[in-house]
C-alpha cells in the first residue's frame, strides 16, 4: 500500500457492479432448467471482502443428485453420438459467449469469490474461453489424438471444483468432457456457486441439449452424493488432498475412473544468475496471485545464500507497493481471502511458523475492518523442518529458504509430500534443462510463474494427485482409453 | 543530494576489463518478465483526483521539443513562450521543465525564456548519430553551454558500446560531462540502436559510472524510441544505483509518448518503480512535443467536464 504522504495517491477506480444482476435466490440446473431442490436446506453465498450476502442457493441432497444423474444419462446417448464436429459448434459458441459476458461474469466472480477485479478481468476469464476454444477444436479431432480410430467417452462425469478458481475450474473439467462426448454433473464449491449457476444460462444460451450439462450446488455432503453414486462413470475432483484421499477410498472397487488434483507445496528455486527484478515478479505472482490460493502456488521461495540478502530486501520493497483492499477497484493487487474458515486456517499456520521460530515479516497495508484479510506475509529463517515448509498454507504466506548448491536447492525442493509445481529462475539455459529434469513436480516453469495455456498438460506427482488436465493428455482423463 | 564523485565506484572503472566485467556481472534481464511487468503497470486505472494531479505533473516535466533541420528563431521563440505558459486560457496550468533544441537555437530560446524559471536544454555531441571526433562533440558542447544552456543532452557512441568498448563510452561521457561545467547532464543511450534489455541495463550503468545526471531513452530519430519497458528498466536502474552509491540519477524518456494516457502510464512506472522520490521534474522529465496539447486538452476537460478539441489549444 503506498503511504499517505505520496502525493500520487490513486484515487479508487471501483468497477461498476450494476453490470451482474444476481438473483436472490437460485434453484438447481437439472434437465436443461433450474428447479428447486426437493429438500428445503438453503445456503448462503457471501462477498468475502464485505461479508454481505449475495444470494441463496439449495442444498441438493441425495434425491437431487440422483436426478442430475438421472438427467445425465439420458442426455449421454444423443449427445455422445453426436459427430464431434457438432459438439465443437456448442462448445464454440459457449465460448463466444463467455467472451461477449466476460465484463459481467469478471465482477460476479470477483465478488463472490474476493480476487481482486485485475485477475478475474486479465486471467481468469480469457483463460476461461480459452479453454472451451481448444477443447472445441479436439472435438472432431480425437482419432488423431493418439488414442486410436474413434475414442470411446466414458458416459457420465461427477466434477467437483474447488473455490480458488471457480469458473476457470469448471471450464477445465467440463470442456474436455464434453468435447470428447460425455455429459457431466458438477458440483461448484460451498463458497462459490454463482459463476456456475450463471455458466447455467450460457449453457441455456448456446442451446445445449438439456442434461449434458448439471449444475447442483451444495456443501460437501452434495459432493459425497454426487462421487458415491453407482450412475457416474468418472469422477473428477479438485480440492484439498484430504477430501482427495476420501475420494479415492470412496470409489475404491468400483469401475469410476478418477483424476484428482491435489494440494501443493511448490518450490521457487532462484539462483544467483537469476533476472533478479524478474525473479521478484515471479516470485510475488508465485504466491500472491489470488491471495495465495492456487494449488500450484510457489509457497516455498529457495533462493541461493549468496544473494538471498539482496532479494530479500528487493521482494520486501516491492512488497510493499501492493495494493490491498476492494477487490472491484482496478487497482488492487491484493484482494479478500475466501472464507473465515479459510482465514482461521492461514492464521493458525502462520502462529505456527512463529511459534517454530521462523521470522515474521508482513507488507505493512491496512486491512479494510469487515470481511476475511490477511496480509502479504513472509517468513525467513524457515527449514525443511518448519511446518510452514511442509504444509501447503492456501493462502499469502511465503516461506523462504536457502540453499548452497543446485543438487541442494533439488534436494529440498522434492523433499515435500506434493509435487505439482516448481519455478526455476536462472540465466543459463543448460542449468534450466538439468534441475528441470530432476524435479519431481507435474510443471516447472522457468523464469516466469503460474502462467497457464489450455495446451499444457496440468497435474501432480504425490499427494498433488494424478491425472492430467488440460492439453492433449487432459482428452485421456475423459476416454475410455 | 551528493554531488557526483569522480566514478562513483572507482575500482569499477579502473579498466576496460573491470569495466566489462563488472556490467556483465549485473544481473541479467528477462524480456519476458520486464515486458509483462510493463503491460500490468499499464493497467492501472488513474482517475480524477489522482488523473488531475498527474497531469499537471507531467506538464510539468516536458522538455518541450523541436530537433528539426528547419528550425528557425520564429519557431524557437514560440516553443518558448508556449512553455512558459502553455494554456493561455487558464493560467494555473504550470510551464513545461524545459525547451529543447539544437546549440545554435539555445541563446534565441534563453532570450524568450527569461526569468521564467524555465530551463533551456541543449542536445549536444553531433545528436542525433554521435558519430564525430571527441574534440568536435567537446566544442559542440560547450558552445550550448556557452550561449546559455542549462542542460545537455549528449548522445553515447553507440558503435563503441555495440563493440565492447565501454571504456572509450565511459570517458567520452565523462569528458562531455567536464566540458558541460554546471550544466546538468543527460545521457541519452538511443535504446532502440542498442536493440537487448541487458545492454540496457549496462549502459544505464555505465552512464551512471560517468557522471551521468540523467540517463535518456533514445533521441526520437530511430524506429523504436521510449517504451514502457525500458523505460521502467531504467527506473529499476536509478533506484538500484542510489541504493548503491548514495546518487541520484534523473530518467528521460523521449520520443512516442504522445497521449495523456501514455504519460499517465510513465508516471505510474516511476512512482511504483523507483518511488515517490522521483515524482518531480528535477528526476524525471518528457522528451515531448505533440504530448503538450494532449495533456492541455484533458487539462481542460477535467476542469470545464467536456472536450474541447484541437483549436482550442496552441500550436507551436
Amino acid at each position: 500500500m503506498t503511504t499517505t504522504t505520496n502525493p500520487f495517491a490513486y484515487a479508487p477506480a471501483p468497477e461498476s457492479r450494476a453490470i451482474v444482476d444476481i438473483a436472490p435466490s437460485y434453484g438447481l440446473f437439472i434437465d436443461g432448467e433450474f428447479t428447486e431442490s426437493s429438500g428445503q436446506d438453503r445456503n448462503k453465498t457471501v462477498s468475502p471482502a464485505t461479508e454481505e450476502v449475495l444470494a441463496e442457493y439449495a442444498q441438493a441432497n441425495a434425491e437431487d443428485v440422483d436426478r442430475a444423474v438421472k438427467a445425465a444419462r439420458k442426455a449421454f446417448e444423443k449427445w455422445s453420438a453426436l459427430p464431434g464436429s457438432e459438439r465443437a459448434k456448442y462448445l464454440f459458441r459457449i465460448a463466444r459467449i463467455i467472451q461477449e459476458r466476460s465484463r459481467e461474469l469478471a465482477v460476479l466472480e470477483t465478488l463472490d469469490n474476493g480476487k481482486p477485479i485485475k485477475e478475474t478481468r486479465d486471467a481468469d476469464l480469457p483463460l476461461v474461453a480459452a479453454h472451451f476454444f481448444y477443447y472445441a477444436g479436439w472435438a472432431d479431432k480425437l482419432d488423431h489424438a493418439g488414442y486410436g480410430p474413434n475414442p470411446r467417452p466414458l458416459g457420465v462425469a461427477g466434477q467437483v471444483i474447488p473455490w480458488n478458481f471457480p469458473l476457470l475450474m469448471l471450464a477445465w473439467k467440463i470442456a474436455p468432457a464434453l468435447a470428447t462426448g460425455n455429459t457431466v454433473v458438477l458440483k461448484p464449491a460451498e463458497t462459490t456457486p454463482l459463476s456456475a449457476l450463471f455458466f447455467a444460462d450460457i449453457c441455456r444460451q448456446a442451446g445445449l441439449p438439456r442434461g449434458v450439462v448439471n449444475i447442483v450446488t451444495g456443501d460437501g455432503r452434495t459432493g459425497q452424493a454426487l462421487v458415491s453414486h453407482p450412475g457416474i462413470n468418472k469422477v473428477a475432483f479438485t480440492g484439498s488432498t484430504a477430501v482427495g484421499k476420501a475420494i479415492a477410498r470412496e470409489i475404491a472397487g468400483t469401475d469410476k475412473k478418477v483424476t484428482l488434483e491435489l494440494g501443493g507445496k511448490g518450490a521457487n528455486i532462484v539462483f544467483d544468475d537469476a533476472p533478479i527484478d524478474q525473479a521478484v515478479e515471479g516470485i510475488v505472482n508465485g504466491i500472491f496471485f489470488n491471495q495465495g490460493q492456487v494449488c500450484c502456488a510457489g509457497s516455498r521461495l529457495l533462493v541461493q545464500e549468496s544473494i538471498q540478502e539482496e532479494l530479500l530486501d528487493a521482494l520486501k520493497r516491492r512488497l510493499s507497493t501492493l495494493r490491498l483492499g476492494d477487490p472491484l477497484d482496478k487497482n488492487t493487487d491484493i484482494g479478500a481471502i475466501n472464507s473465515a474458515e479459510q482465514l482461521a486456517r492461514i492464521t493458525a499456520l502462520a502462529e505456527t511458523g512463529e511459534a517454530e521460530g521462523a521470522e515474521r515479516w508482513s507488507a505493512p497495508c491496512e486491512l479494510p475492518s469487515a470481511g476475511y484479510w490477511f496480509a502479504p506475509t513472509l517468513f525467513t529463517n524457515v527449514t525443511q523442518a518448519h511446518t510452514v515448509a511442509r504444509d501447503e498454507i492456501f493462502g499469502p504466506v511465503l516461506s523462504v529458504l536457502t540453499f548452497r548448491t543446485p543438487d541442494e536447492a533439488v534436494a529440498k525442493a522434492n523433499n515435500s509430500q506434493y509435487g505439482l509445481s516448481a519455478g526455476i529462475w536462472t540465466e543459463k539455459g543448460s542449468r534450466i534443462l538439468a534441475v528441470a529434469s530432476k524435479l519431481r513436480a507435474g510443471v516447472v516453469w522457468a523464469n516466469t510463474f503460474n502462467k497457464f495455456d489450455p495446451t499444457s498438460p496440468f497435474g501432480g506427482y504425490k499427494e498433488s494427485g494424478f491425472g492430467r488436465e488440460g492439453g492433449r493428455h487432459g482428452l485421456e482423463a475423459y476416454l475410455d482409453v | 543530494m551528493p554531488i557526483a564523485p569522480a566514478s562513483a565506484l572507482p575500482e569499477v572503472t579502473a579498466s576496460d576489463q573491470a569495466l566489462r566485467r563488472y556490467l556483465h556481472g549485473l544481473p541479467g534481464v528477462d524480456p519476458v518478465g520486464l515486458e509483462a511487468r510493463a503491460a500490468s503497470l499499464g493497467t492501472r486505472s488513474i482517475k480524477t483526483t489522482a488523473k488531475a494531479y498527474a497531469i499537471d505533473l507531467a506538464i510539468s516535466m516536458i522538455d518541450l521539443t523541436t530537433l528539426e533541420g528547419a528550425d528557425t528563431p520564429g519557431k524557437v521563440r514560440s516553443l518558448a513562450a508556449k512553455a512558459v505558459r502553455p494554456d493561455p486560457t487558464d493560467r494555473t496550468t504550470p510551464a513545461t521543465a524545459a525547451v529543447c533544441v539544437y546549440p545554435d537555437m539555445v541563446a534565441t530560446a534563453k532570450a524568450g525564456l527569461q526569468g521564467s524559471g524555465v530551463k533551456v536544454a541543449s542536445v549536444a555531441t553531433a545528436f542525433p548519430a554521435g558519430r564525430a571526433a571527441l574534440g568536435v562533440k567537446l566544442a559542440d558542447t560547450r558552445d550550448a553551454v556557452a550561449a546559455g544552456a542549462d542542460e545537455i543532452d549528449m548522445v553515447i557512441d553507440r558503435g563503441a558500446f555495440l563493440a565492447g568498448g565501454y571504456l572509450k563510452v565511459y570517458e567520452e561521457i565523462r569528458a562531455v560531462k567536464e566540458a558541460a561545467g554546471s550544466a546538468r547532464l543527460k545521457v541519452i543511450f538511443e535504446t532502440g540502436e542498442l536493440s537487448t534489455y541487458d545492454n540496457i541495463r549496462r549502459a544505464s550503468w555505465l552512464g551512471m559510472l560517468a557522471g551521468a545526471d540523467f540517463i535518456k531513452t533514445s533521441t526520437g530519430k530511430v524506429a523504436v524510441n521510449a517504451t514502457p519497458a525500458n523505460t521502467l528498466l531504467m527506473l529499476e536502474a536509478v533506484r538500484d544505483f542510489r541504493r548503491q552509491t548514495g546518487v541520484q540519477v534523473g530518467v528521460k524518456p523521449a520520443g512516442g509518448i504522445r497521449t495523456t494516457k501514455d504519460a499517465i502510464k510513465f508516471l505510474v512506472l516511476v512512482n511504483e518503480t523507483a518511488g515517490p522520490d522521483w515524482l518531480d521534474p528535477h528526476w524525471f522529465r518528457f522528451g515531448a512535443s505533440s504530448l503538450l496539447n494532449d495533456l492541455l486538452m484533458q487539462r481542460q476537460k477535467l476542469a470545464t467536464g467536456r472536450y474541447s478539441g484541437p483549436d482550442y489549444v496552441t500550436v507551436d
